[in-house]
This record gives C-alpha cells, sequence and structure tokens, in this order.
C-alpha cells in the first residue's frame, strides 16, 4: 500500500512542483491560524490547531469522519458563523489579517475566499445567472461586464466548450460532474484569491472526479487551494501539502509526498497504511 | 421446529384475512366520505336548478324570492377576501420569515412558535369578539372624523378621503378580524414552505458574499415561494367561508348597494376613487347572505340559498385550483 502511494507521488508530481519546494524562495505564506479551537456549543471540535497555509498551492486537509478537517476548513471564510451558539478562540489571519477582528466584513471577507461545496448546488437559476451571481450581487450591473465574467469563468472551470450554447438552459439539467464544475466556476466569477473545496468529487464518478483534479492541478497557479477529501490517492495525486487530523487536533502537517512516504508520527503511517479509519 | 411451521401455516390464513378486512376498511372510509359529498353536492345543485342565473347574480336582496340577487354579497365577499390578503400575506410571510431565517432559536422564539400552533386553534367566534373590541369599537377610546386629503398635482388635484376611527362595522373591520384569524395559518404554512429549501442553497449564497437580505430575495423566498403561496389560499379559502366572526362584527345582511358602490370594471374607470371608499363601506358576505335566506320562512327561499351556495363553492374552487395550479407550475421548474 505504501510503495503504491509513493509511486502515485512520485508520478503525479511533476518538476515544477518540487522545484518549488527546494528553489531559493519559498511561497509566502496565505493563510495561517494561530492555536484555533472551535466549539459546537459545549462541543469542542478543534484542538489549539496552529498552520500555515502557503499561497498558490494546493494543501490537503485529510482524516477520519468527524476529525474536524470540514470545521477548521469553513472558519477560514467564516461559514461558521451561521451556527447558532458556535464560537471560536484563537486566531485566523489571511494575508496576515485577523478576519475574526471586529472590522472585518463577513460579506467581503467570503468575496475574497471561494467555497465550493460537498454536494453540487446549484441555485435553481440558468446557468448564466448562476455564475452572474456572484458579481451581480456584489454590485456589478454592466450587461457585456457580467457576460465577459461569465464565460471566463466558465472557461477557467473547464466548462465552457460544454454549455456555450446552451447559457440561459436551467443549471439543474446539467450532470453531476458538470454542476460541480459549475460550482467551480461560480466561485472563481466573484475573483476570489483562496479556493476552499469540502470534498468536492465525493460524490461524482471517476472520470468527472479526474477533470475536477485536473482542474485543481491547474488552478493553483493562481489561486491558493485548501481541499477537504476522503481519498487518500487523490490527496496523493493532487495535494502539494497535506494536514493529517485527528479528533479536532492537527497531528502533522508537511509536504505530500513525505506525509505519505515518510510520516513523522505513527498516528499519521497507520491512518495512511489503513490501520483505522 | 415442526411445531413451529405448524402454527405458520395455522396462522397464515387468518394474517392474510386481517390484511383483506383492513383494506375494505379503509375503503370504506373513502367512500362514506365522497357519498355524503355527492348527496350533498347533488341535493344543492338539484335545488338551484333554475335558480341559479343571471338575474340572481346581477340583483340585490329582495322579499321577493324571485327577485333576491347574491350581487351585494358576492361583492362584499370579493373586497373582504382581497383586503384579507393584502393584510395577512405581508405580515404572515414577514413573521415567517423573522422566525426561520433572522430569529435565533431561545426561550422566546420557542414560546411564540408554541402559542402560534395554539393561535391556528383558537374558535373564530373568539377573534370575531376580538375584532369588535378591537377594530369596531377600537376600545372607545378613539375617536376621529372622517376627512379628505387633498393633493394638487399642478395640472389636476386628487382628494383621497380618509376613514373615520374607528372602522365601525365596515368591510375593513371584517378584513382585519379574518386576517388575525388566518395569520397563524399564514405563518405555520410560509415556516414549513421556508424550512423546506435546503440549507445548502443558503450557504452557497453566503459563501460567494450574498448578505442575509441578498439570499433571501434571491434564493430563500423565490425557492419557498409556490408552498408560500399554496399555504395563503387555502387559508384565505378557510376565511372566505367564515360566518361567526363577520355576524359577531355586525355585517348586515340586507343591503341594496356594494362597497363603494361598484357592480363592475366600468364603475371603477368612471369613478377610481370609489377604489378608496369601498374598504370603508358597510357590507355582507356570502356565507352572511346564505344564512339569512336559509333561515327565512318562505320555502322558495331554500333555492335561492341554494343558488347562493353554489356561488360560493365555485369561488372556494376556483381559489383551490389557483393553488393546485402555482404548486404545479413552480414544482415542475425547480427541483433540486
Amino acid at each position: 500500500m505504501l510503495t503504491t502511494f509513493s509511486e502515485l507521488v512520485e508520478q503525479k508530481q511533476p518538476e515544477t512542483a518540487t522545484n518549488r519546494e527546494t528553489s531559493a524562495k519559498p511561497p509566502a505564506t496565505k493563510i495561517e491560524t494561530k492555536d484555533l479551537s472551535f466549539f459546537y456549543g459545549a462541543n469542542q471540535a478543534l484542538f489549539d490547531v496552529t498552520m500555515a497555509i502557503p499561497e498558490k498551492s494546493v494543501t490537503a486537509f485529510i482524516g477520519p469522519s468527524g476529525c474536524g478537517k470540514s470545521t477548521f476548513l469553513r472558519t477560514i471564510n467564516r461559514m461558521n458563523d451561521i451556527i447558532d451558539g458556535a464560537h471560536l478562540t484563537g486566531q485566523v489571519l489571511i494575508a496576515k489579517e485577523d478576519i475574526y477582528a471586529a472590522n472585518v466584513d463577513v460579506v467581503e471577507l467570503r468575496k475574497r475566499v471561494g467555497m465550493v461545496f460537498q454536494k453540487s448546488t446549484p441555485f435553481p437559476k440558468s446557468i448564466f445567472d448562476n455564475i452572474a451571481y456572484g458579481p451581480k450581487i456584489a454590485g456589478m450591473r454592466k450587461k457585456s461586464m457580467l457576460a465577459e465574467i461569465v464565460e471566463r469563468s466558465l472557461k477557467r472551470a473547464a466548462l465552457w466548450d460544454e454549455v456555450k450554447d446552451r447559457l440561459q438552459d436551467s443549471a439543474l439539467a446539467l450532470s453531476g460532474g458538470q454542476q460541480q464544475r459549475l460550482c467551480i466556476a461560480r466561485a472563481l466569477a466573484t475573483d476570489p484569491e483562496i479556493l476552499l473545496m469540502d470534498e468536492p468529487a465525493s460524490a461524482l464518478d471517476p472520470v468527472s472526479t479526474a477533470r475536477i483534479e485536473d482542474l485543481v492541478f491547474e488552478l493553483k497557479q493562481e489561486y491558493t487551494i485548501v481541499i477537504v477529501t476522503h481519498n487518500m490517492q487523490q490527496a496523493a495525486r493532487i495535494s502539494d501539502r497535506s494536514a493529517f487530523f485527528l479528533q479536532g487536533r492537527l497531528i502533522e502537517v508537511g509536504p505530500t509526498k513525505q506525509i505519505f512516504t515518510n510520516p513523522n508520527e505513527k498516528q499519521t503511517e497507520d491512518y495512511i497504511t489503513g490501520r483505522f479509519g | 421446529m415442526s411445531s413451529t411451521a405448524k402454527s405458520f401455516q395455522e396462522t397464515l390464513a387468518a394474517r392474510h384475512r386481517k390484511g383483506w378486512w383492513f383494506e375494505w376498511l379503509c375503503l370504506g372510509s373513502t367512500l362514506f366520505g365522497i357519498a355524503v359529498l355527492v348527496v350533498l353536492l347533488s341535493g344543492i345543485v338539484w335545488q338551484a336548478f333554475g335558480w341559479l342565473d343571471w338575474q340572481f347574480l346581477s340583483s340585490y336582496d329582495s322579499r321577493f324570492p324571485e327577485k333576491a340577487g347574491i350581487l351585494a354579497a358576492l361583492w362584499g365577499s370579493v373586497w373582504l377576501i382581497l383586503l384579507t390578503a393584502l393584510i395577512s400575506i405581508p405580515i404572515g410571510v414577514g413573521a415567517a420569515l423573522y422566525l426561520e431565517e433572522y430569529a435565533k432559536a431561545n426561550w422566546l422564539t420557542r414560546i411564540i412558535q408554541v402559542n402560534l400552533s395554539n393561535l391556528a386553534g383558537v374558535p373564530s367566534i373568539v377573534y370575531g369578539i376580538l375584532g369588535l373590541t378591537a377594530f369596531v369599537r377600537m376600545f372607545g377610546l378613539i375617536r376621529v372624523p372622517p376627512a379628505i386629503v387633498v393633493i394638487s398635482l399642478g395640472f389636476t388635484t386628487v382628494e383621497i378621503p380618509l376613514p373615520g376611527l374607528p372602522f365601525d362595522r365596515t368591510v375593513m373591520s371584517g378584513a382585519l378580524t379574518l386576517s388575525l384569524l388566518i395569520l397563524p395559518v399564514v405563518i405555520v404554512a410560509s415556516q414549513e414552505a421556508l424550512r423546506a429549501i435546503p440549507s445548502s442553497l443558503r450557504d452557497a449564497s453566503y459563501a460567494l458574499g450574498a448578505t442575509e437580505w441578498q439570499t433571501i430575495r434571491h434564493q430563500v423566498l423565490p425557492a419557498a415561494l409556490p408552498g408560500i403561496l399554496t399555504g395563503v389560499i387555502l387559508a384565505l379559502s378557510r376565511a372566505i367561508g367564515e360566518t361567526a366572526p363577520l355576524v359577531m362584527i355586525g355585517a348586515l345582511t340586507y343591503l341594496a348597494f356594494t362597497p363603494g358602490g361598484i357592480e363592475g370594471p366600468g364603475d371603477i374607470l368612471a369613478d377610481p376613487q370609489s377604489l378608496v371608499r369601498a374598504p370603508f363601506d358597510s357590507f355582507t358576505a356570502l356565507p352572511l347572505q346564505i344564512f339569512n335566506w336559509v333561515s327565512r320562512p318562505e320555502p322558495a327561499y331554500q333555492h335561492v340559498a341554494a343558488a347562493g351556495i353554489l356561488v360560493l363553492l365555485v369561488l372556494l374552487l376556483t381559489m383551490n385550483a389557483t393553488a393546485i395550479f402555482i404548486r404545479h407550475r413552480f414544482r415542475s421548474r425547480t427541483r433540486w
């Protein structure tokens, strides 16, 4: 099992990615958490998580169900704010700014930090209106500009060629894989700096999954991507760095290759080799 | 082993028999309701036959059965239901939106929730008493004479007659009372419709940087609209058949005019101000008028009442059909 993963990592990681790890200038830190603890009412879901995520890279969160990786992901765009009775302690910094500071507007933050959910959630509107929703609610009214954004976003999400002739059709008529790419395009339309993905391919067939993975690989040129996944091979294939969570604690974080071939912690090794989880 | 097999065979026939009996029992329950409905409807249609004609629809009530008509009651009911809808929909949907989308789950919202369910079960006559005190008399505290506001638009002047207070026995009093009556139902139905919207839809909107209002306006409300409208129309159907609260607030049973004097679209065009006057006019309503006819001694009035019942039924069925139409129309378009 272990050898399979290391082989996978060897094959999939292109030269550029490994070059960057060893290059003279390390990539700047985009997201940083300091002693982050999160509570659902009296239940503590995260314990003192301290982590740095470099910009323009793919970071994968792995771990068994209920380990807190999704909760941690949702603290980065403050989606947990909606939950009654939830609160956190510690800090989350994006570009060195505390996003839980009193003067931060959640609406503005979420425009900068896009999110793609596990279940594709197209709005019951046309394909065009789905993509244009973000810019529209942000105040953009000009039709030509909106059309331009829609085209650019769909192209970036590798969906343009499949839907360019039926932009006015309902988004609900698309296939599952197309719907998920639509959701990625929709998140890109607000021009975010960070893209959070919560198990974006777990409900998709292998072909659609491969397309999403290729897309993630493309997108990391421009965006900082954080992806939660249950799929070990997926994490090994697409991520530069991996973070392993267990029972609300960050056990280990580091370059994916190292996590999968030579983890520092016994628990990480046990999980990756399939001894539990 | 063999003994269990034996008892299995013995009881199997009895179990099948029980199933058969139960199915027939359920069928009987279904047929009972339908049979009674058919008997009632055919009886009414039989009685009304020959009486429900244009003369009946276009005349006022009369002491001669063959001259009696339903015009005042029909227009009274139409005004009543229009105003009730205008009052109860914004308040009801607004309250439901607040409770479902904004309010935090605490003891206060729980108390409100429990009381909403209780209020839906309060007898309508109680709402009648409330309406009489609050709207017809305004607790005897307020007395403002009617006035006319004149607005000059340069080329013409518009005169808007303001009603006096209290509202007295007007359409407005009736509509406010009926609104109180159906508000719990409207709120609960709207809450159900809002709750049926998957939270993933809200999350997706918030994640794109939408505010609470934008999420409600662009995602939640459009998706919940068919459910809300269905609930509202069914509640209004209940209101249109209500008699007790209208008796209580003292709606009249004999009237020789319609609210605002409007007998058709032509009257509105000829005198637009009648639209403003109508809500503050005296009125009668279909169930009241029917009750009045039924209680008269002349046998011929039973036929007049039957014709009135048919008119009320047609109005009700039209509203219910609208609800079904709206539900189907939107269901086929939005699904997830």
